[in-house]
């Protein structure tokens, strides 16, 4: 139990931008479903079960118009599409986990990702620190929304306008240190500057890419297979000199 | 749109989204080798995916006037440059923030 408690206490910090998003972003959803007139118990139950920031967004105008399910779960795998690259990063990392493993792949949202992708601290059970990761940043989520949902019209939004910007920072902030770790092994000459930053450099390209020529709703489908072909092309060309 | 349709939505969302996120584990199922090229993928895969991420946040950014990309980019800037200096994630994303936030107000 204590264990429990400090690898919570020392999750917790990591987890602050995550929670700055969640709340901001999750009471902006739950007033736009108060307004749309849908109940709380709603927006609790879909942001427990459906979890994922974008879908539940996009979702509101559908559950508004006519019943078209086949064109929905398209929408649905179009918006989702990206949590494959989580799963994959994730296969051998989750592996261990034992008990928590279904919840941690059911949670496996991008910000989730952003922080369980950068290992665990060494001195802390693995399968304790993703769950913690993990359930405090459901928690944030589904806190936000149940917020926004009843308190909505007394909530000072206009005055928190622009704190979902952690979001972008977060996954900018990580970048950047992947990019710094790169070139530190660059550096160290453990490795080519071409294939340390070859990763980041193609996901860039590759999604700026797609967004100028498919255009917004549909940019993510394209880049990633983009991303998948050029990785598969990569890794061909590095075996055929004998790279590992 | 019925209370049960709604239901039936409810649960495509609640589906499709489970598939994206377990689809990989699935494949790879406890016993069944994961291939060298897939184990490669993956740990070269966070800096793809953060990179794209970091697009999608900002793919509703408009260029017109200065109102959304100023305060987007000079925001994005300083939290790369806090890090670069301070390299502490904190400090990086809540001063980025706070400069996101003033410059919506101010431009």
């Amino acid at each position: 139990m204590r264990k429990k408690a400090q690898v919570f206490r020392r999750a917790f910090p990591v987890t602050l931008p995550v929670l700055a998003g969640y709340i901001f972003l999750g009471v902006a959803y739950g007033i736009a479903m108060k307004a749309r007139g849908f109940s709380a118990a709603l927006v609790f139950f879909i942001s427990t079960f459906v979890y994922g920031g974008s879908l539940q967004f996009a979702m509101i105008e559908p559950l508004c118009s006519s019943f078209a399910p086949v064109t929905f779960a398209f929408l649905c795998l179009l918006i989702q599409a990206r949590h494959l690259f989580y799963g994959l990063t994730m296969l051998e990392a989750y592996s261990q986990t034992g008990k928590v493993r279904p919840y941690l792949v059911f949670s496996l949202t991008d910000e989730t990702y952003s922080i369980v992708c950068q290992g665990p601290p060494q001195d802390l059970p693995t399968e304790l620190w993703y769950a913690a990761v993990s359930v405090l940043n459901q928690t944030y989520w589904v806190t936000g929304t149940l917020l926004g949902a009843m308190l909505g019209s007394v909530m000072p939004m206009e005055h928190l306008e622009g704190i979902d910007f952690s979001m972008t920072a977060l996954f900018l902030v990580i970048l950047t240190e992947q990019i710094m770790d790169a070139v530190g092994l660059w550096r160290k000459g453990k490795a080519t500057l071409k294939d340390s930053l070859f990763s980041s450099a193609l996901g860039a390209a590759a999604t700026v890419g797609s967004l100028l020529i498919f255009g917004k709703e549909s940019f993510l489908l394209s880049s990633m297979a983009f991303i998948l072909f050029s990785f598969g092309a990569k890794y061909r060309i590095d075996r055929g000199r004998g790279k590992p | 749109m019925t209370p049960g349709q709604m239901v039936v939505y409810i649960l495509i969302a609640v589906g499709m989204t489970l598939l994206t996120r377990s689809l990989p584990f699935l494949i790879f199922r406890n016993g069944r080798s994961i291939p060298q090229f897939v184990l490669w993928m993956g740990r070269q895969l966070p800096g793809a995916a953060m990179a794209m991420l970091v697009v999608y946040c900002l793919k509703d950014v408009r260029f017109g006037s200065g109102k959304e990309w100023i305060p987007a980019l000079a925001a994005c800037l300083m939290t790369v440059l806090l890090h670069v200096r301070r390299r502490n994630m904190m400090i990086s994303i809540v001063g980025g923030t706070m400069l996101y936030m003033l410059l919506l107000r101010l431009i």
